[in-house]
């Protein structure tokens, strides 16, 4: 019995088509140069218009140790993490893995070269002879691997049939318009296209025929989006520290600032401080935000463990400056290049003694962008450090969204006194509350005002600034912070809710795992309806409490081992307490929707 | 309000000085450190600094860390943004709050423990990156507020009452200023008001990172008069190393006639001069080895040797290598956001 006979008789016949809706992953070592294929890929099915996502498992290594780009495509738009049925195996050392892990009926296209590659009866095998295929193509030595990889577009091109021109306009993005290295590149593929065309005979049912739900839409990854929301925000001054997976986000923003932000005369308005450690940036943030320039720092969880003493110092001095953190899988060192949830607790009360920071939760690059700018204003009207927690998910891999909005709104610097307004009040105490928000106001260094000094310190202080330990000078200065922070409340981005009249069921989840929810949402509908709360920020609104008070069981989804966002829900909400429910999950992986949907379905039967 | 110093009274004999304030303006709050600390003494000569260079104080920022010589910016300037950080970490603050605003004049105070323990890493790379400022060490080599533990640059050997013998060798801050690139290096003593004053006039002309390590002896902790760092010993075993005159460039150029092969003469990047008479004749402030030896002599001999040990104005600072313009917290909205097109055309690219 031949393949074909085989997958008649399983079902999964070549008549019936799987069209636009499928997983793929190509698996390779690192350090060989297979980036440039995966976003050829990915960009060439993007191009077609159908709904992509790519995601990159990589390890934390320069060279060799395996790693595995996921594609998925979703005519219905789908785009979270699922089991791949394609696998593209080149490398040797997780080639059996691989394969074990494909389903009956998947597809395995393998590099010819390798020697340990596992027969399966119920998997449809096509050979890729890349040494045949890059024979005699005029490439440096040192780019033969890189060229190598273009022989896995080829064929994945024919098998899908995706058109080489689209192919071609693909890796012209991806080279940035260099024909030489477009032309060298594409040889590969065409080779590799015309190869497969001859020798080998399709089998499978994946195929992919072009659509219109791309049209108009961006590609980008989140840390380059929010960079450039900073860009708009008028970020200028940024430090910071190499860390995984945060340093794309300092990289966009170094690519970004000089095309966008230098003035007529050619001059930077901006600068960005490599420092000696994250101590160190976020010293400089804090000495930035304090002379009023907009600061900011990318890091991740390590990062925020150094940074600590400083954003203690940050809430209780009231100095504006943003903390992207870019989540990896912590505690300690953990896994470097794997995403998680699992600095939302730290970050949202780092600092000895009571501290509570704004957090913003972006959960795609649309979010990134705005809370790019967002996050600089609402540090200077809140006087405080604004942390935005994306992850390694969103911030390192590629997603599509709408071209972002320009910012709606000016500018906003808080409440800064020029020497004008100085000499007309007579003078201000750094401290005070004037308005009943909490907020006080604040000069800067350089004000030409004998009035406008004061004294920022980290110890204990009056309304003036002076130093005091007087018990009700502290308390009512902790007093006013806490309502400083109750005023945040309404100005941090508000939930998005998706009210559903038939549910007594909610969910409350925040960032990237939205995409496993939305999808599992969907496919439990019939059994299970259920309203979703996605937080866009912290500290919480009146309209999580009421989302909350409408339903009888309302379940927490979060990346992250102890359900942080559970306990600080239930801290803020303990009349609440017992309504919410914790499902949390950390593997280093982004969630799948059928994880979801089994997890729900099981807390739902054990009630 | 701290010290708000409304303008000067026109109660008459008030010395004035070409900005229009007396030298009460330059007063901080009344200091809380022990009488008779060498910080105090240190406090006094910025604020007849202060009033002598006729400096704006809303022009200058003063940066400290943590300690008993970091309180003391609040006892000087009243007038000026004050900002007292955390342990060790002043650098960075000051580096942020420059490159914010590169116009400020910045006078940071530091202590032996603050720079030479916790802060060593963001002191070398100040250094490093030339950020212009006056970094004062108030140098005593102990820890005062704990009342009496070693600092690094305590002395091998030295006896103290509450830590015992001191068995490390003491780091020199003005040879590792000198390692990591500053180009303005010297070393004064508190009771020494004259050269510290002196001292700090140059180095407030200084384009990049000037250092002053000033032997300030700890009237509590650290005054046994066999300690090189108490009263005792230094009157006795200060070597200045050069006279210093020097002259502001607001003012006629008038120095006292030199002698040949007594006086070199420096002129500053902003072209003031600073006049050393060379007193120990064969040192050259220009020459990194000369000075890193000089030091090294010194304590093998146990001297500290005062004045300006090491000069290298040829570096760019931190500000004229970011190639910074308008001081970026100066910058106006327009120039801060790019216009809507601007955004349009980018995301092109990503289409």
């Amino acid at each position: 019995m031949n393949v074909l006979e085989r997958q008649q008789e399983a079902g999964y016949a070549t008549s019936s088509p799987v069209i636009n809706n499928f997983s793929l992953v190509v698996a390779t070592a690192n350090g060989t140069g297979s980036q440039t294929a995966n976003l050829t890929l990915l960009r060439s099915f993007f191009k077609m218009g159908i709904p992509v996502h790519g995601k990159n498992i990589f390890p934390s290594n320069i060279q060799g140790l395996p790693t595995w780009y996921h594609i998925r495509v979703s005519h219905e738009g789908y785009i979270a993490r699922k089991p791949s049925e394609i696998l593209v195996a080149f490398n040797p050392a997780t080639v059996a893995e691989d394969v074990q892990e494909l389903p009956a009926g998947g597809v395995c296209i393998y590099n010819a070269d390798l020697k340990n590659l596992p027969r399966r009866e119920d998997l449809i095998y096509y050979p890729v002879p890349v040494s045949e295929l890059i024979a005699g193509i005029e490439v440096p030595v040192k780019r033969k691997p890189y060229i190598a990889n273009m022989a896995y577009v080829g064929v994945v091109a024919w098998m899908l049939g995706v058109p080489l021109q689209v192919v071609e306009e693909a890796l012209g993005a991806q080279f940035d318009y260099r024909q030489k290295l477009i032309e060298s590149n594409m040889e590969v593929v065409r080779r590799a296209h015309a190869w497969a065309t001859e020798h080998l005979r399709k089998q499978d049912p994946y195929r992919l025929e072009p659509m219109n739900k791309t049209e108009g839409l961006i590609i980008m990854t989140g840390n380059e989006a929010g960079a450039l929301g900073a860009v708009f925000g008028g970020v200028s001054v940024a430090a910071w520290y190499p860390i995984t997976p945060s340093t794309s986000f300092m990289d966009a923003l170094r690519e970004f600032l000089p095309k966008l932000r230098k003035d007529e005369a050619g001059k930077p308005t901006y600068t960005v401080i490599q420092a000696e450690d994250e101590l160190a940036a976020a010293g400089i943030v804090m000495g930035a935000g304090w002379a009023g320039a907009r600061a900011l720092t990318s890091t991740s969880g390590p990062g925020i463990s150094l940074m600590a003493e400083f954003v203690s110092y940050g809430y209780f001095t009231e100095i504006p400056a943003v903390i992207w953190d870019i989540q990896r899988v912590g505690p300690s060192t953990g896994l470097p290049t794997r995403t998680s949830q699992g600095d939302v607790s730290f970050a949202y009360t780092l600092g000895h003694g009571d501290t509570k920071h704004p957090v913003l939760l972006p959960s795609s690059i649309e979010e990134c962008f705005e809370f790019g700018w967002k996050s600089l204003d609402l540090a200077e009207q809140l006087q405080t450090l604004v942390f935005v927690l994306s992850d390694l998910d969103l911030g390192m891999n590629n997603w599509m969204g709408q071209p972002f909005d320009y910012p709606d709104r000016p500018l906003q610097r808080g409440k800064v006194l020029s020497a004008e307004q100085l000499e007309a009040l007579g003078g201000f105490a750094r401290y005070k509350d004037v308005d009943g928000d909490g907020i006080p106001y604040r000069t800067l260094p350089g004000t030409p005002h004998p009035l406008a000094a004061y004294f920022t310190r980290g110890s204990g202080h009056n309304e003036q600034a002076q130093y005091s330990e007087r018990a009700n000078d502290w308390e009512g200065n902790m007093a006013r912070l806490a309502r400083k922070f109750e005023t945040a409340r309404s100005l941090v981005p508000a939930p998005v809710t998706l009210h559903n009249s038939s549910a007594r069921v909610g969910i409350i989840a925040y960032g990237t795992t939205r995409y496993a929810i939305e999808e599992a949402r969907d496919r439990l509908a019939p059994q299970l309806p259920t309203s979703f709360l996605r937080l866009r920020a912290l500290p919480i609104n009146q309209e999580v409490r009421d989302f909350v008070a409408a339903h009888e069981r309302v379940y927490v989804i979060e990346l992250n081992r102890d359900g942080q966002m559970h306990g600080i829900l239930q801290t803020e909400m303990p009349e609440y307490a017992a309504r919410l429910r914790s499902i949390a999950h950390l593997d280093g992986l982004p969630l799948t929707a059928q994880w979801v949907q089994e997890r729900l379905l099981k807390e739902e039967a054990t009630l | 309000m701290e010290n708000p110093n409304p303008a000067p009274s026109d109660r008459a004999p008030i010395k004035l000085n070409m900005v229009g304030l007396s030298k009460k303006d330059y007063d901080g709050a009344p200091s809380t450190l022990c009488k008779g600390c060498g910080h105090n003494s240190i406090a006094s000569q910025i604020v007849q600094v202060g009033f002598e260079l006729n400096l704006r104080p809303h022009e200058i920022i003063k940066l400290s860390g943590i300690g008993c010589s970091s309180k003391s910016p609040a006892y000087f300037l009243g007038m000026s943004h004050g900002f007292n950080a955390l342990h060790g970490r002043m650098p960075s603050v000051a580096t942020g709050a420059l490159l914010a605003n590169h116009t400020l004049k910045a006078i940071g105070v530091s202590g032996d423990g603050d720079t030479g323990s916790i802060g060593m890493g963001q002191f070398k790379h100040l250094m490093r990156r030339n950020v212009r400022m006056v970094y004062i060490v108030e140098n005593n080599g102990v820890y005062g507020l704990t009342k009496g533990q070693f600092s690094a640059t305590a002395e091998e050997g030295l006896q103290l009452k509450y830590a015992g013998q001191n068995e490390f060798p003491p780091i020199d801050l003005c040879m590792e200023a000198i390692i990591a690139g500053c180009g303005f290096v010297a070393r004064s003593f508190a009771g020494d008001a004259k050269q510290v004053r002196e001292l700090l006039k140059a180095a407030l002309s200084h384009r990049g990172t000037a250092l002053l390590d000033i032997i300030s002896p700890c009237v509590a902790f650290n005054n046994e008069d066999d300690s090189p760092k108490s009263y005792g010993y230094g009157t006795k075993h200060e070597q200045p190393l050069h006279e210093l005159g020097f002259i502001p460039y607001a003012e006629e150029i008038s120095i006292e006639p030199m002698q040949p092969g007594e006086f070199r003469t420096v002129r500053l990047h902003d072209g003031s001069l600073i006049s050393l008479r060379n007193l120990d004749k064969d040192h050259d402030p220009t020459d990194k080895m000369a000075a890193l030896q000089r030091l090294h002599r010194a304590q093998e001999t146990g001297e500290f040797i005062t004045g300006l040990i090491y000069y290298n104005p040829d570096r760019p600072s931190l500000a004229e290598v970011e190639e910074l313009d308008t001081p970026l917290a100066q910058l106006s909205p327009e120039r801060l956001r790019p216009g809507r097109e601007k955004l349009e055309q980018f995301l092109q690219a990503y289409r």
